[in-house]
């Protein structure tokens, strides 16, 4: 059995340590230590990213993340999105713009979105689609999901 | 860009938008899929899986597997009834309790890469994958049958030594890869050829594709102390689950629970049982709960994929574009076991005409590939991309216009279809006006070496049995349980149906979707059949409570029920204006006055009503690397009437993306050696959001008479259309007719430098 590494991060603002064999990604922590399931697995190889969490500020595929790489870093999942007050305008606009039907891919594309919308308020159709082309969505064919994108930023201003 | 509802009747709540009841669970990741299910006590299990596609399992050999520290539990096809009770246990039920064993884990064939042949449970996955590689498995190998014209040969290998031909009845004499020979006929199409002025024959090929949904396939069983076995899963049916694993296992169904968990995707694919049985021995084994999870390439290797095709098309019309007679043959891969949609194909194939003339043949073939499973209009999009590419070629020789010609031979009320139904009240005439009206149709094609192509798409819906049973709280809500999974936002759609019933507001019906010991037998969330069927039964349910909530109004005012009556939210009596309650005013004394009041419907309803769509799309084809982009795409659709009309242009847009991807890019890629090498999401290229422009949609409501609403399905035809009307648009752009999918950019170039272009 190979050794377990102490890896101390903060998660979606609280302090958070675990304990990571070498052979663990991200993602397997995040879901089967940690219990943050909201991060989904769709392909364990970084082409899907239902799986994508912030990673330090950048979006990334907690898939091919190991997890004793994130020692010190700050994290934020699908669950560190919505507050006592309510849900974060991106996670409204995907709500009133029907912008899921089955709903596995929605938490990659939220923390998707708000990757972009943190550095590009202003991104407009071209880029959103650009940005959010490593999220695979088979349901919707990405249209609410563009439109959602474009709503939210509305509400961010 | 624009998505038109075409609606003549409003309701109050029907055809409104509201928020969907799981909008906030699956926006802030709380909703709980099939992986996400953590039982105290929980292994994990992985699967030892064929690296061949066909050859004879000569022997396995566990104890390795079984040694090492962590593991708890191995099963082969040993552990299995059907090992057990033998050709002589079982008599003629033999070959059919074989083939559905098999399928799950092999025992002395494996038949396409990927089959299973045995399964661990350990502490982990990862002990579980390290186990699985210690299992020794010595197989012999045998030559793969990799597509139908091969397997239909004669002589060819024979996948089953023991499968015969069924045709009208009838078996065949000597065994064959082709497990059936369906054939359906309407007037005399020889008749028909010789009255026509013009007469195509073209052949297509298609190959195996995936739904493609984002979500693996997972099962969570626990085989408890006193027999009872719990499985959660992700499945389109929890009762279809039951029924397979009550089947394979030989084990009552009163035994086994199955909780539908929330569901990432199926489109057809999430039907079929694959690790519910293995999970539940594997648990029996050892006595914990064991998770099992696909990963992506075991779902594109291993779960049920769409079948390829060979096609023909026989087709005739006089000059001004009468179809006088048709004749198409569809060969679909069913896999390594019978049972391709290939039977909905024929019943697709011509159905959205009117013809005098028909006959469909469908061939069920046997290939070493992954049993063939249901996709999205299971059947309809092969049949039509060949179909409405010869229409379209028929068009262009005799210079009419696409729209007229499909006008003038469309499907109607009263049509009967070459396989025998008659049509009732349907919409496609209404959606080709709605297309030639549309601003898309009239503005010309823009961009160079661009083209425009249309196409029409048939799927019959479905009704089946559903089940609802609704509570009235006493404060004046509903809790309503049904036992059809929600995929897409039929949650709302049947909490719509149930409000405008009962006269009250949406956001008083709270759904459940509920496990198989809570509810009636509810078949799958498939065939376009939940918003119809499901609601029907709640529809039935909701006027149960309010007959009943009728009753006890009468009893508080000591009055005959036939004084008293249910209008809009209100229960009055007849004739004394003093004697109202509205719902939640009698609901607050239900507790005071005998107790709550239970609503049910179970309900097979027959009147489905028949999808049909009309496709407008818009190609650019690059010349100098065969990519073909979208430039614009129109789906307009018959919706009876659209419960939720956000979902329902969700329901169209998705289908249209699939379409798009099985149209240019998507394909199941086989090597010499039978094996699949793009078993990735890299590989197997699906549309992304960049590939992509906004899918407009039209909805053309043209009321089913066989729903109070006019409701009807909407999910699976909108993936009919687009294969075809995006082959008849590069046509258009490139002077060329491409009767192979995908219509990649190699296949385009090959395409262009094969005419000197």
């Amino acid at each position: 059995m190979p050794g377990l590494t102490h890896v101390q991060t903060t998660i979606n603002g609280v302090q958070t340590d675990f304990l990571a064999e070498p052979r663990q990604s991200l993602l397997e922590v995040l879901r089967d230590v940690l219990g943050k399931t909201g991060t989904k697995e769709g392909c364990n190889d970084g082409n899907c990213g239902a799986c994508t969490v912030m990673l330090d500020g950048r979006i990334v595929d907690s898939c091919l993340v190991l997890a004793v790489e994130t020692q010190g870093s700050e994290i934020t999942t699908i669950e560190g999105l919505a507050t006592a007050d309510g849900l974060h305008p991106i996670q409204q606009a995907f709500l009133e713009q029907a912008a899921l039907q089955c709903g596995i891919c929605t938490p990659g594309f939220i923390i998707a979105a708000k990757g972009l919308l943190d550095q590009e308020p202003d991104a407009d159709e071209g880029r959103i689609r650009h940005w959010l082309a490593g999220n695979l969505c088979r349901c919707t064919g990405y249209d609410k999901i563009i439109r959602a994108v474009l709503e939210a930023e509305k509400q961010l201003k | 860009m624009s998505n038109q509802v075409l609606s003549d009747v409003e309701y109050r709540v029907v055809g409104k938008r509201p928020i969907r009841p799981d909008g906030v669970d699956k926006v802030t990741g709380r909703a709980q899929y099939g992986a996400d299910i953590y039982p105290a006590g929980l292994l994990h299990g992985k699967m030892l899986r064929s690296p061949h596609p066909h050859a004879k399992v000569v022997s396995i050999d566990t104890s390795q597997a079984e040694a090492l520290p962590g593991v708890l539990a191995v099963v082969t096809a040993a552990d299995f009834p059907l090992a057990s009770l033998g050709k002589e246990g079982l008599g003629d039920g033999y070959q059919r309790l074989k083939f559905a064993t098999d399928l799950i884990m092999a025992s002395d064939k494996v038949l396409f890469k990927g089959h299973p042949l045995a399964a661990v449970a350990a502490v982990n996955a990862h002990v579980a994958e390290e186990a699985v590689g210690l299992i020794k498995v010595e197989y012999q190998k045998l030559p793969p049958v990799m597509n139908v014209q091969a397997a239909m040969q004669d002589g060819a290998q024979l996948i089953h030594d023991e499968l015969y031909t069924s045709y009208l009845g009838e078996s065949s004499e000597k065994p064959s890869n082709v497990a059936a020979h369906l054939f359906f006929e309407k007037g005399d199409i020889e008749q028909g050829f010789a009255d026509a002025d013009v007469v195509l024959e073209r052949e297509f090929h298609t190959e195996m594709v995936h739904q493609g949904y984002i979500e693996p396939q997972n099962s969570t069983a626990f085989w408890n102390a006193d027999g009872q076995l719990t499985i959660w899963c992700s499945t389109q049916g929890s009762f279809m689950i039951r029924n397979s694993v009550a089947d394979v296992l030989r084990f009552p169904v009163s035994k086994i629970k199955v909780i539908p968990t929330e569901i990432g995707g199926g489109f057809g694919g999430k039907i079929s049982a694959y690790l519910e049985p293995v999970s539940a021995l594997l648990s029996r084994k050892c006595g914990q709960p064991v998770k099992m999870l696909m990963t992506r390439t075991e779902v594109f290797e291993a779960s049920g994929p769409a079948p390829g095709s060979w096609m023909k098309v026989k087709m005739g019309a006089t000059k001004d574009g009468r179809i006088t007679a048709a004749h198409v043959t569809l060969a679909y891969e069913a896999g390594a076991y019978p049972g391709s949609p290939v039977m909905a194909g024929t019943s697709c194939a011509l159905s959205c005409y009117d013809l005098e003339n028909g006959r469909v043949e469908g061939f069920d073939v046997l290939v070493n590939k992954p049993k063939t499973s249901a996709y999205r209009a299971p059947g309809s999009p092969q049949a039509a991309f060949a179909v409405e590419s010869v229409i379209d070629e028929i068009c262009e020789k005799l210079d009419l216009d696409p729209i007229e010609v499909r006008i003038k031979n469309a499907a109607k009320e009263g049509t009967r279809r070459v396989e025998g139904p008659v049509a009732r009240k349907i919409g496609l005439i209404q959606c080709l006006e709605a297309a030639k009206s549309h601003d898309h149709y009239k503005k010309p094609v823009e961009g160079k070496s661009s083209g425009r192509g249309i196409a029409c798409g048939f799927w019959m819906n479905r009704g089946f049995q559903s089940s609802v049973t609704m509570t009235v709280q006493y404060d004046g809500t509903i809790s309503l349980l049904m036992g059809s999974v929600d995929i897409g936002g039929t949650r709302a759609s049947i909490a719509q149906q149930t409000a405008e019933t009962l006269g009250i507001e949406y956001e008083d019906v709270h759904p459940t979707v509920v496990d198989t010991d809570s509810i009636g037998f509810t078949f799958v969330t498939g065939g376009s059949r939940t918003s119809f069927a499901t609601g029907l039964a709640a529809i039935g349910a909701a006027e149960d409570v309010k007959e009943q909530m009728v009753k006890r109004a009468a009893q508080i005012w000591d009055t005959p029920v036939e004084n008293v009556e249910y209008v809009d939210g209100i229960i009055q009596h007849r004739s004394d204006s003093e004697l109202k309650m509205s719902f939640q005013d009698l609901a607050k004394q239900l507790g005071a006055t005998g107790g709550a009041i239970t609503g049910r419907s179970n309900v097979d309803p027959s009147g489905e009503g028949n999808g049909y769509a009309v496709h407008i799309v818009d190609v650019e084809v690059d010349q100098e690397t065969g990519k073909v982009d979208i430039l614009r795409y129109t789906a307009i659709q018959d919706a009876g009437k659209a419960v939720h009309p956000s979902y329902v242009e969700g329901q169209m847009q998705g289908g249209v993306v699939q379409g798009i991807g099985w149209a240019l890019n998507e394909e199941y890629f086989f090597n010499d050696q039978g094996q699949m090498m793009n078993p990735t999401f890299l590989d197997y290229r699906m549309p992304t959001s960049l590939d992509l422009p906004m899918i407009d949609t039209v909805i053309v409501e043209v009321a089913n008479p066989g729903h109070p609403y006019g409701v009807k399905g909407v999910g699976e035809v909108p993936i009919v259309p687009p294969m075809a009307a995006i082959s008849n648009a590069i046509h258009q752009a490139i002077g060329l007719r491409m009767p192979s999918l995908p219509m990649s950019p190699g296949k385009i170039l090959e395409a262009l430098w094969e005419n000197g272009k």
